[in-house]
């Protein structure tokens, strides 16, 4: 089978910098607005209830780290496509990059900052230290929101793509544990030392849960 | 990103009304691929009327004895609802093979079968794609272009990208039926099949809905039986768009279906091809792939397709 | 401090701090979000305004007119910065190829062409795509099989040529003649490059994140045409470079100009889809590898020639160097072709030449065992040699890569493994095992510290030096901890500002070693005040422990000594001629279990091993992470790392890290690292080399030998994706 070929030459051409439309047919784009493009929404993070105006496009990411200065939920690609961004809404994990802020009106927000701070950390920040579950630090703290977020998940008995049989229950096994963390990219290649972590708090909570 | 209106929909037939009134509207729930395209600049979207607040979350039994999946319902919430696992395990498995954990959380049933490509030349607004910028080219289809993860079937001379979902292949080899209502309160059903075009001349058109008609549902008929399994191939292990995926429903006599992600432009599945299945891959494959028209980059989709189809069906 | 002869025996070879597993310092704040990276400090400059790049569309031509009109009207909009407005700026340094900012000409798509800055982000990014260019296109050639085609075979002008290549080739009992490919890679560090920058009184302050403090401080000074002493340089933290920081890159420029232009302090941070063809790569390569033996297994001829792309004017990639060094053999012939083209600046990635050169070396390897019928370990070993093949009386400072083999072929297993290609199933997975030699170079550069004696007994130490993941901070506070006789929480390290004393930087693994010994040195400096003030003649007789100086009888405590004011002192590193007179390398061997699916051929690692030579580890906590972070790089170069590039348009176009798969958790098995017990007393003072490039080295082929031993089909081309063999594969 051959492949069908369509030639495109590159020519002397005008090209808007972001979004070229480019020449004919291209949508002509009349409309405008309906309505104010700010809103004022009140947003719990971290336990904190916070009144914001924020432009309607400004993601929840973006409202965290520079309209509330909390910016240990990270940027790393702004597309949903590394998990640096991970913080919970109303106890679920989600990429805050992919989310606007004006949709999280009346929600409960914890990110990085909520889950603990240096001189009082979290046992599953204890353990990224622990087990150098990290080196830059930038994917960090999204991978432990959902590091515990995915314990989590394990114990409410939501399936993954490595689970075995789905009517049984789910256990916090290594493939389950990596599966579930495949949405949070490290470059740095921390990933032995994160599951080693993660795998350290869920023994704490199973013995916590048998105790 | 364009600026935009926002405003929060309190009814589904409102929504809809809404949505075919205000030129440039889209609505926007779990907003996964429509925040990422709106901030490229590939949807520009004047007025966004938020729909998550319309309830359309709730998995329910229809009275033919198969669920109805409301449109909000959320990836996660669907790949973990006890009915769903236990009679309808190819859509958990197709759910969980796709995206993260994070995005699962948000993403929900309409906006899945909404998803656009991931074709790279669509996602670079410096280059031409007619289904971008209808009539600008197919830079994929240019010399030298970089098309190992497109299209092979049902693809044509204006656009060569496929569907990205995985839900979607699920859903297909379950005959799911997708429900909507359109601005002036109708509604309608349509099959899975029918609902995704294919490019033809128009690939900026995807589907059947008409401007403000708005998912309100997704139907699954009464169970099927049989063995559910689905094989998702990628270059990587977890948190990456299909090469090939192959959802298949096998029964006890060796009848059932088999339904393609990552090969065209919607989930691809044929009932000559089902016929085939008791006469193995090799059968299916040359019936389902008829016609297909790689390029040299994704040829190996077709060798792929067959070779997935078989080991699935060499487990058991 | 002068080290021109090897390090004799010194306080690190009975150390209390160095060598023992140490937690990172800086542990606790990454782990809550508290440690400050360049793009999120808003306490570093009042009002920060936000730019938005924007950047060309085409691979190659001139810009002939810009409109911003659009642009400066839209909404929050403070002002732009045009590429033409500024014009051509001098290159940034001598290891920048492309421009970063200014001037009609486009050398490669996705430049950096203007800076739109307005109130907010969502502003500033909504105005950039308003702006319209005009271009004249120059049709470029982008196929660098095609000029491989034209070049190889020259041998006219050689890297190296030893004795007879071609005769003793021609003579060999045994030989191999084969390509290799290796793609384009992109660092894709989780951080996108970022940069706040400020100016007042004519003083420019940029905050950013680079791995290099001073060649950015210098390289500003030049693209700016300013004096170094009005720039300073600020960047603690770095959320990944892997060479991607090297160097200064358009968000500082773009930062720079815009700040000045507007007088405001300015952000900007590359949008994730800009960063693959906006900065550098590392140049894809064709390889073409020569092996001659004998029946023995002797090598006695041995070529490599390679080409990779690059811009005019650059390097490309050094895929040949470690065939120079890394086996023996008599008649050697290394060959580098370079290929001019107009894809974005070719430049350092993490092990820059041997990271893919020992990607086709260490398969060619693999290849000549086979056919020799020798086992790939012991053929390695037949071959080490203890002396620099193209010049025999340089030797290797402190060379055990046999032992390397050795000791991870034994706790791996390897012996037990199934040597027939294919011959071994589990279900429906084809089990192999593989293993790779690994040579990466253990340089040492000048590298200078501060160290500040506090009145509270505690030190402060200061250097340039930068912390990209490697665990800098750490290391430097155990050598001063070590040194000043104090416990790591008494030396609290401040790093990344170029206000304090220059450093080695981060970069070719020559951290570690180099900055541990400038600390190292500016501690031996205080430790001589301290004498001074004790009025002892010979500091030597002093020891240091417990916070306390002894002096014979006498012993004062650190901190009474700093009660009238901070002691500070000030030295550096610097390395003599006698290091380069040997070779200084580090070597590894890596071992790979996997499977192989027979269906979809889809590869499954299972489990990954490595044992490294490089010298003392001085934190084997943080070095196994380097160790074990470089095998997931190695598993992405093998299994799915691929800058695809569009040979007719000039660009890679799967320019987001969707379209450029990284490895992700479930693609990573356990891992183990072995690290020798050796000193190099001619690395440093404290007998460490570099591991973070080691780490890479070999993982690749490592990799591609087991899926060879898994399926028998020999793929010669990165990555292995299943297209590549999945038809020669066995029927299901």
């Amino acid at each position: 089978m051959s492949s069908p070929s369509k030639a495109f030459e590159p020519r002397r051409r005008t090209l808007l910098a972001g979004n070229t439309d480019l020449e004919p047919g291209a949508a002509q784009r009349t409309a405008a607005p309906v309505g104010p493009e700010t809103t004022t929404i009140t947003v719990t993070v971290n336990g904190t209830e916070q009144e914001l105006t924020v432009d309607n496009r400004t993601t929840l990411l973006d409202a965290l780290r520079e309209h509330l200065q909390l910016t240990g939920t990270k940027k790393g690609c702004d597309h949903g496509q590394c998990g640096a961004c991970t913080c919970t809404v109303n106890g679920a994990r989600i990429n805050s990059c992919l989310s606007l802020a004006v949709m999280h009106d009346g929600d409960a927000v914890q990110t990085i900052e909520g889950i603990g701070m240096p001189e009082a950390l979290d046992p599953m920040q204890a353990a990224f230290v622990e087990h150098d579950g990290f080196q830059c630090g930038y994917c960090t703290p999204g991978q432990i929101c959902s590091a515990k977020a995915v314990l989590e998940e394990i114990a409410a008995g939501v399936p993954s793509h490595v689970t075995g049989d789905l009517t049984t229950r789910i256990e916090a096994t290594e493939a389950e544990i990596r599966e579930r963390m495949s949405g949070n990219i490290c470059r740095c290649g921390a990933y032995s030392n994160i599951l080693a972590a993660i795998t350290e708090v869920a023994e704490q909570q199973a013995q916590g849960d048998r105790a | 990103m364009r600026q935009f209106s926002y405003e929060r929909a309190i009814d589904p037939a409102q929504a809809a009304a809404r949505a075919a009134e205000v030129e440039g509207a889209k609505f926007i729930a779990g907003g996964t691929n429509l925040l990422d395209l709106m901030k490229l600049e590939i949807e520009t979207p004047v007025h966004l009327i938020d729909v998550n607040g319309l309830g359309l979350d709730e998995i329910t039994e229809t009275d033919e004895g198969g669920l109805r999946i409301g449109a909000l319902v959320r990836n996660t919430a669907l790949a973990a609802d006890e009915r769903i696992r236990r009679d309808y395990p190819v859509l958990t498995r197709a759910l969980v093979a796709g995206a993260s954990g994070q995005l699962r959380n948000k993403a929900t049933t309409a906006g899945n079968l909404l998803q656009r490509t991931r074709c790279p030349y669509f996602y670079d607004t410096a280059q031409p794609c007619n289904k971008r910028a209808p009539g600008s080219g197919c830079a994929a289809l240019s010399k030298g272009a970089f098309s190992r993860q497109l299209g092979i079937i049902g693809t044509s001379e204006a656009c060569i990208a496929t569907h990205p979902s995985d839900m979607a292949v699920g859903m297909r080899a379950l005959d799911a039926v997708v429900e909507t209502i359109t601005p002036t309160g109708l509604t309608r059903s349509v099959p899975l099949e029918e609902f995704h075009l294919l490019p033809g001349d128009t690939p900026e058109r995807e589907n059947v809905l008409m401007p403000g008609e708005m998912i309100t549902a997704v139907a699954l008929p009464a169970p099927v039986g049989g063995v559910h399994k689905y094989h998702k191939v990628r270059d990587r292990a977890s948190y990456a768009f299909a090469l090939v995926s192959v959802a298949l429903i096998r029964q006890p006599d060796g009848t059932g279906s088999v339904a393609l992600g990552g090969v065209a432009p919607k989930p691809w599945r044929s009932v000559e091809a089902d016929a085939e299945l008791p006469n193995g891959a090799e059968a299916v494959m040359a019936r389902l792939l008829n016609g297909a028209r790689p390029t040299e980059e994704n040829a190996f989709k077709i060798t792929l397709a067959t070779r997935t189809l078989a080991a699935m069906l060499a487990e058991e | 401090m002068q080290f021109n002869q090897p390090a004799g025996d010194n306080l690190f070879d009975n150390a209390r701090l160095i060598g023992r597993p140490t937690p990172r310092i800086d542990g606790p704040l990454k782990v809550s979000g508290q440690a400050p990276y360049a793009y999120e400090r808003h306490d570093a400059a009042e009002g920060q305004l936000v730019g938005y790049p924007v950047v060309s569309t085409i691979a190659q031509g001139r810009i002939t007119g810009m409109d911003t009109s659009a642009a400066e009207a839209a909404p929050g909009v403070i002002g732009v910065v045009t590429t033409l407005e500024v014009g051509e700026m001098p290159t940034p340094s001598g290891m920048h190829t492309a421009p970063l900012f200014g001037g009609a000409e486009v050398w490669h798509y996705h430049q950096a062409i203007a800076v739109v800055v307005a109130e907010s982000f969502e502003q500033a990014r909504a105005a950039a795509a308003l702006v319209k260019v005009d271009y004249d296109v120059t049709k470029g050639s982008f196929d660098l099989e095609a000029v491989w085609q034209q070049k190889k075979d020259d041998n006219s002008e050689p890297v190296a040529r030893v004795g007879d290549f071609e005769t003793a080739y021609q003579a060999a009992e045994v030989t191999l003649d084969q390509e290799y490919r290796t793609p384009s890679h992109s660092h894709a560090m989780m951080e996108p490059h970022a940069s706040i920058a400020e100016w007042q009184d004519g003083k420019l302050t940029v905050w950013t994140s680079n791995q290099m403090i001073e060649w950015g401080r210098q390289s500003l000074a030049t693209t700016l045409e300013m004096d170094a002493d009005d720039i300073r340089v600020d960047s603690p933290y770095i959320g990944g470079g892997f060479g991607a920081k090297l160097f200064l890159r358009a968000d500082a420029v773009m930062a720079a100009l815009a700040a000045r232009k507007l007088q405001r302090a300015v952000k900007v941070m590359l949008p994730r889809p800009m960063v693959m063809n906006n900065t550098t790569h590392r140049a894809s390569t064709i390889q073409r590898i020569r092996i001659g033996a004998q029946a023995d297994g002797k090598i006695t001829a041995i070529a490599h020639e390679a080409i990779s792309h690059t811009l005019p004017g650059g390097s490309g990639e050094d895929a040949v160097d470690q065939t120079r060094k890394f086996y023996a053999g008599d008649n050697r012939l290394i060959v580098k072709h370079l290929a001019e083209m107009h894809l974005p600046e070719a430049n350092a990635m993490r092990a820059p030449g041997e990271a893919s050169g020992l990607m086709a070396l260490e398969i060619a390897m693999d290849e000549m065992a086979e056919k020799l019928g020798m086992d790939p370990v012991e053929f390695r070993t037949v071959n080490d040699t203890q002396v620099d093949p193209e010049n025999p009386d340089r030797t290797f400072s402190d060379r055990h890569f046999v032992e390397c083999l050795r000791q991870g072929a034994e706790a791996f297993g390897w012996v037990s493994r199934n040597t027939t290609p294919g011959g071994m199933r589990d279900g429906q997975w084809l089990i192999g095992h593989g293993v790779a030699g690994a040579y990466r170079g253990g340089p040492a550069t000048t590298s200078g510290a501060r160290v500040r004696l506090q009145d509270t007994g505690r030190i402060i130490v200061e250097t340039d030096m930068t912390d990209i993941g490697t665990g800098s901070y750490t290391i430097l506070a155990q050598t001063v901890a070590e040194t000043m006789g104090v416990d790591l929480d008494a030396v609290e390290v401040r790093l990344g500002d170029s206000d304090f004393p220059v450093s080695a930087g981060s970069g070719g693994q020559w951290g570690a070693a180099s900055s541990t010994a400038g600390a190292y040195a500016a501690c031996i400096a205080l430790r001589e005040q301290i004498a001074e003030r004790l009025r002892v003649n010979d500091p030597e007789t002093l020891s240091f422990a417990n916070g306390a100086v002894n002096a014979g009888e006498k012993q004062v405590t650190l901190a009474s000594l700093a009660a009238d004011g901070e002691l500070v002192a000030e030295d550096s590193i610097s390395f003599g001629d006698f290091r380069d007179e040997q070779v200084v390398s580090t070597f590894a061997a890596h071992f790979v279990e996997l499977g192989v699916h027979v269906g979809t051929g889809e590869i499954r690692l299972r489990r990954m091993l490595a044992a490294c030579d490089a010298g003392r580890i001085l934190n084997p906590v943080t070095a196994r992470s380097q160790v074990i972070g470089g095998m997931v790089m190695g598993v992405g170069a093998a299994m799915m790392e691929e800058m695809a590039i569009d040979t007719g348009r000039g660009y890679f176009p799967a320019h987001d890290l969707a379209g450029y798969e990284v490895p992700v958790h479930m693609d990573i098995p356990s891992q183990e690292v072995i690290f020798l017990d050796t000193v190099d007393p001619a690395s440093s003072p404290l007998k460490a080399k570099g591991v973070g490039e080691l780490g890479l080295c070999g993982v690749a082929a490592a990799v591609a030998n087991a899926v060879y031993n898994a399926t028998g089909v020999r793929v010669r081309s990165y990555p292995m994706t299943l297209d590549k063999y999945l038809d020669q594969l066995p029927a299901v």
